[in-house]
């Protein structure tokens, strides 16, 4: 402690320099909390599927529809206590880079399977009773300012048109990482304006006993393995995980940014670092003239480099808490996207290890450093 | 076997010619090696200082002197021979023990002051108090007593970019002092110095000798200043005179 007023002096010799470094590191550990908070909640997406649920789609792949007749099969296996369906539409409000998810669902047997949609305002009568009717979810309201009993357009992108919905329901997720952005409406609608050329996307499933959802997954493709439609059948979870392997690139792409932009700050802190310490050579010279050790010139150095990796670490990743923290803009693409606790104390291990680094080279040139040389070369 | 270069040196002094020596240096060499070339700074040169000695020590540049001081700080290695300061012989010391030696017994006074910009003239002449188990109230008394001598009080929380090169120089001093070291060594202390505050320096190292008994060892290129001192001893061409 009685080293401090040394160690803050330094670090305030120059504030300009200070300041820039820690702002960079700052900038750096801003990024790093954002890139990972869309590791995370990526993950977590993946987790939102339930295990007592299981997909039915087209073994071909989910841009592959199923017959709807299939429908009546799925409930008729041993274990399976109901039976539902939905379809991706893929449309657009206004602005086509505006995105928000829309399902076309078989209300009356969806809603029950979902505990996790919870209406919370208009009337889930009026919405299952109307065939244009539409339940929104809470973001998606606020997002746009709608209102319930507003009647919203959207561009078909899939289903080419424009298609009217009435907001006659709300949803809040029950659950903070499912969506609170998504437009359910009938398939029934879907089915008539395609003139019934639709059929069910994918199929849901509702398992009395989630332990045996891998016998009867493999059941049911297996009955279905030599049909004109072969199926696939896992549990939603698995089914959320393989929507997130699709992201699978783009979270090597944030892997790699993020570990460049965390390179690229490591050099220029150590650079920071080694100019700061070689304009000190004639000081650190003096202060081993004094008696000061190499021990001790070595752990002033790595200090100074950790107070400011650490500010600047501490500074980034608790700003990017702050600005993903409730509802942010994040949230269309990421529902629940926030900076975990995790991500928060392992930014300070990484602004440990950054610290660590960077002064690493600086501290062992003071430490190492020859007096006589240092005191002849100020001279 | 004695080489032409050697000769013992006691210097003279008005001082005190019966107090024991404080610094005995037996056959002291030291060279440099620039590529395929031998430069040999001195050679087997023997030294001995007594205690509450003020000594000047003259030569051209490049003669040695510096690095003389050097070895005796513990700063620098000889190629032969041995130092003993106050009956330790620093030869003998690895680097952690030279460093820790250095904070008890050495007091340096540089050319250049060497004070650290950052800190005010009361932080500088704690630094060598950080290394001791002093709390902050006792390093605080040491730092205003030292100030007090060098009679900066008024000045202890300066930056020393606010000190004239006299004042600098005399918070050097009291930076030196502070720990109350075996013996002072000035690396040229008056060399940046006008001819006023030169005088107000090296009048303060006499009196840190005569008042405190203190043990000083000054390089000068100024005879004038090695008057100051009881004696001067002369390095030119490796060989140590009086």
């Amino acid at each position: 402690m009685k080293f401090t007023r040394l160690i803050l002096a330094n670090l305030l010799r120059n504030k300009r320099r200070t300041f820039l470094t820690v702002a960079s590191v700052g900038v750096a550990f801003f990024l790093y909390g954002t890139l990972r908070s869309v590791l995370t909640t990526l993950d977590a997406a993946a987790e939102v599927g339930s295990e007592a649920r299981l997909v039915t789609s087209s073994a071909s792949g989910i841009t592959f529809p199923l017959p709807e007749a299939y429908a009546s099969r799925l409930a008729t296996y041993d274990g399976v206590s109901g039976v539902t369906w939905a379809n991706w539409f893929g449309g657009y409000y206004k602005n086509p880079q505006d995105f928000f998810a829309q399902f076309a669902i078989q209300a009356n047997t969806y809603l029950p399977m979902y505990p996790e949609v919870e209406i919370t305002a208009g009337d889930a009568d009026a919405f299952l009773r109307e065939r244009t009717a539409a339940l929104v979810g809470i973001g998606l309201m606020n997002r746009y300012g709608w209102q319930v009993g507003q009647t919203v357009t959207l561009k078909g992108t899939i289903f080419p048109g424009d298609w009217e919905f009435t907001i006659r329901a709300v949803y809040t997720p029950t659950n903070p990482s499912f969506s609170a952005e998504v437009l359910y409406f009938h398939y029934d609608y879907l089915y008539e304006r395609t003139e019934r050329s639709i059929t069910p996307g994918w199929f849901i499933l509702k398992l009395d006993d989630p332990d045996r959802a891998a016998a009867v997954a493999a059941t049911i493709d297996a009955a279905f393995e030599n049909s004109n439609a072969p199926t696939k059948t896992e549990t939603e979870r698995a089914f959320q995980a393989g929507f997130v392997t699709m992201w699978g690139n783009i979270g090597f792409l944030v892997r790699a940014i993020g570990t460049a932009v965390f390179f690229a700050i490591l050099f220029v802190a150590a650079n920071t670092m080694m100019m700061a310490a070689r304009e000190r050579i004639g000081e650190i010279a003096v202060l081993k003239t004094i008696g000061f050790r190499n021990g001790t010139l070595f752990g002033l150095v790595i200090t100074e480099s950790m107070i400011l990796a650490l500010t600047g670490g501490i500074a980034g990743v608790m700003l990017a808490r702050l600005a993903f923290a409730g509802d942010n803009p994040m949230n269309s693409f990421f529902p629940g996207f926030g900076v975990t606790g995790e991500t928060i104390v392992l930014g300070i291990g990484l602004a440990l290890f950054l610290g660590l680094v960077t002064g690493a080279i600086p501290a062992w040139q003071s430490a190492r450093l020859s007096v006589v040389g240092a005191l002849r070369r100020i001279a | 076997m004695s080489s032409p270069h050697r000769e013992a040196i006691t210097p003279t002094t008005t001082a005190a010619p019966d107090r024991p020596v404080l610094v005995d240096i037996r056959g002291l060499s030291k060279a440099y090696h620039r590529g395929s070339e031998t430069i040999h700074v001195f050679q087997d040169v023997d030294l001995q200082i007594q205690e509450g000695e003020f000594l000047a020590l003259m030569g051209p540049s490049g003669s040695g002197k510096s690095t003389l001081l050097n070895i005796l700080a513990g700063l620098d290695s000889p190629d032969a021979g041995n130092v003993a300061i106050g009956g330790e012989d620093i030869t003998r010391m690895n680097a952690r023990q030279l460093a820790a030696w250095r904070s008890t017994h050495i007091g340096f006074i540089f050319q250049f002051y060497n004070l650290l910009p950052v800190l005010t003239a009361a932080q500088n002449v704690e630094l060598p108090l950080l290394l001791t188990n002093l709390s902050r109230a006792q390093r605080h008394e040491h730092v205003m007593t030292a100030l007090d001598v060098v009679n900066l009080t008024d000045r202890a929380r300066h930056f020393p970019g606010q000190l004239s090169g006299g004042q600098q120089q005399r918070v050097g001093i009291a930076r030196a002092i502070v720990s109350d070291p075996t013996i002072i060594l000035g690396d040229e202390p008056t060399g940046d110095l006008d001819a006023t505050s030169a005088e107000e320096i090296l009048t303060l190292l006499q009196r840190l000798n005569r008042e405190f008994g203190k043990t000083i060892l000054m390089v000068t290129h100024d005879a004038h200043a090695a008057e100051h001192a009881h004696a001067t001893m002369h390095l030119d061409k490796g060989v140590l005179s009086r």
